[in-house]
């Protein structure tokens, strides 16, 4: 019997929330790593047993569990992320210089098709990859050694690493999103990445259109359509239909087009999902209400998905690994808030419940669908 | 036997409870106790000390006999009564942050 595993990763612990096809009645297990950050978990593609973390803290750094069991048990693999060559500076926020300085895994992204090999986007940006499982990694320095590197500053968050789509199609193909540098895009297995940022306008920036500095917060890819990424930018929603080379704003009716997290149906692929946020200043929902805006027609044209979620008093923000849907029929909807509730839709989007409601501040949500 | 105390987060990383114990042959260093330490619990390699340059993490502090010893070079001799075993070296998480 199918069923759904929610990998929910919050500011003190992992938890496990685990459902049959009906995605009704769900059982919690956790907190696992309890008291330390998980900024993300995420399951192979190819064994659902196989689920990377990453763990980590301000006082003791960077830790990456690993589970073979489809998360009842965990062990600790490698740690060691060490830039390659001389690290060299980015620009920090004043425009200075600052040393590249590793700080934390924000995102893992297991291959395609081989459980052993693992992408991690870190802080300070850079990309590395697993071939053993974790064990060791290696920077694919060709993206932070690009031209523009030097000019990358962080965003409020820091300068991280936060978004890795791997073309199903075409596994050499890769994208990656930086707070705030923006997106870029590798042909080649990570050996050379091009900014894709042309469409982008950045208004607090000096040069509004420049090649990099965009502080994009999240993009999305349905599989059938490797070419067409939606994109959560610090503001504004905007799409792309050639893998990245330009750029349109879908932000449409939306109430506001500040937000974190986007993402797409899993059997439509211009059916999009976006949880608008009222401003960088005011990091929670607009107008007390929380609702997932959804949109049928790849943007522009939004609607206002309520039911079962508060319309009033609320305040909470959905950060932007917090969201992720199942490949069951019809599709499920997932996010987590900052309040520590974890909202699931079983209908596409057309109603909500809370599968829990007070875990710590969640910080991301993945979803495996199980045979 | 060096007794070292380890703070609430690395206890749940090891899988140990509040004091460990490790062999260490030779000097009775801060250096000598960590290798000691890591090459016993490999999963604590990282969380205490840099990889590369073996440097104490900014936030982590050491601790002995009523001393703060953060800041003393890793090669000096820890107390003598670390060295016999009658007191632990203490590994603290800052009081810092929320």
């Amino acid at each position: 019997m199918s069923g759904v595993r929610v990998l929910v990763g919050t500011k003190k612990g992992a938890f496990v929330l685990s459902a049959d096809g009906q995605r009704k009645s769900w059982d919690v297990s956790g907190p696992h790593f309890a008291g330390w950050e998980i900024y993300h978990m995420k399951g192979s593609p190819s064994d659902p047993n196989r689920i990377y973390a990453s763990q980590s803290n301000s006082w003791f750094g960077q830790v990456m569990p690993r589970s073979d069991d489809g998360g009842q048990t965990w062990q600790t693999v490698g740690n060691k992320f060490t830039y390659d060559g001389v690290a060299g500076t980015h620009a920090w926020y004043d425009g200075s210089p600052h040393p590249w300085e590793f700080k934390r895994v924000w995102h893992v992204e297991p291959s395609l098709g081989d459980p052993d090999h693992v992408y991690a986007g870190v802080e300070d940006a850079a990309m590395f990859e697993s071939k053993d499982g974790g064990q060791n990694w290696t920077e694919l320095s060709g993206l932070r050694q690009h031209d523009t590197g030097p000019k990358w500053q962080p965003g409020a968050g820091g300068l991280c690493l936060h978004t890795i789509l791997i073309d199903p199609t075409n596994p050499k193909r890769i994208f990656v999103a930086v707070s705030a540098a923006g997106a870029f895009r590798t042909d080649d297995g990570g050996a050379t990445w091009k900014p894709i940022n042309r469409g982008l306008s950045s208004q607090f920036m000096p040069d509004p259109t420049a090649e990099v500095g965009h502080c994009v917060h999240r993009l999305a890819m349905h599989r059938s359509r490797p070419n067409v990424l939606f994109m959560q930018k610090h503001w504004d929603v905007m799409r792309t239909d050639n893998a990245g080379d330009t750029w349109t704003e879908v932000s449409g009716n939306l109430p506001t087009d500040f937000g974190f997290v986007i993402d797409v149906h899993t059997h439509e692929p211009e059916t999009i999902y976006v949880v608008p946020i009222k401003s960088d200043s005011e990091h929670y929902v607009h107008d007390g209400k929380l609702r997932v805006f959804r949109s049928r027609t790849g943007g522009n044209e939004w609607e206002a998905l309520t039911k079962g979620l508060p319309q009033k008093d609320c305040y909470v923000n959905v950060l932007r690994d917090a969201m992720s849907v199942d490949s069951l029929d019809p599709c499920g909807v997932y996010f987590g808030t900052s309040g520590g509730q974890v909202y699931a839709s079983a209908d596409a989007g057309d109603s909500w419940s809370p599968i829990v409601r007070d875990l710590p501040a969640v910080l991301s949500v993945e979803v495996q669908t199980l045979a | 036997m060096i007794r070292v105390v380890l703070p609430p987060p690395l206890r749940l990383l090891a899988q140990t409870g509040p004091e460990i114990t490790v062999d260490v042959a030779g000097a009775v260093t801060q250096r000598t106790v960590l290798d000691a330490v890591e090459q016993r619990y490999p999963m604590l390699r990282g969380t205490i000390r840099d990889h590369d340059t073996q440097r104490r993490r900014p936030l982590v502090r050491f601790f002995a006999c009523e001393d703060d010893l953060s800041d003393e070079p890793p090669d000096a001799l820890l107390p003598r009564q670390v060295a016999a075993g009658e007191e632990p070296l203490l590994i603290i998480g800052a009081i810092a942050g929320g």
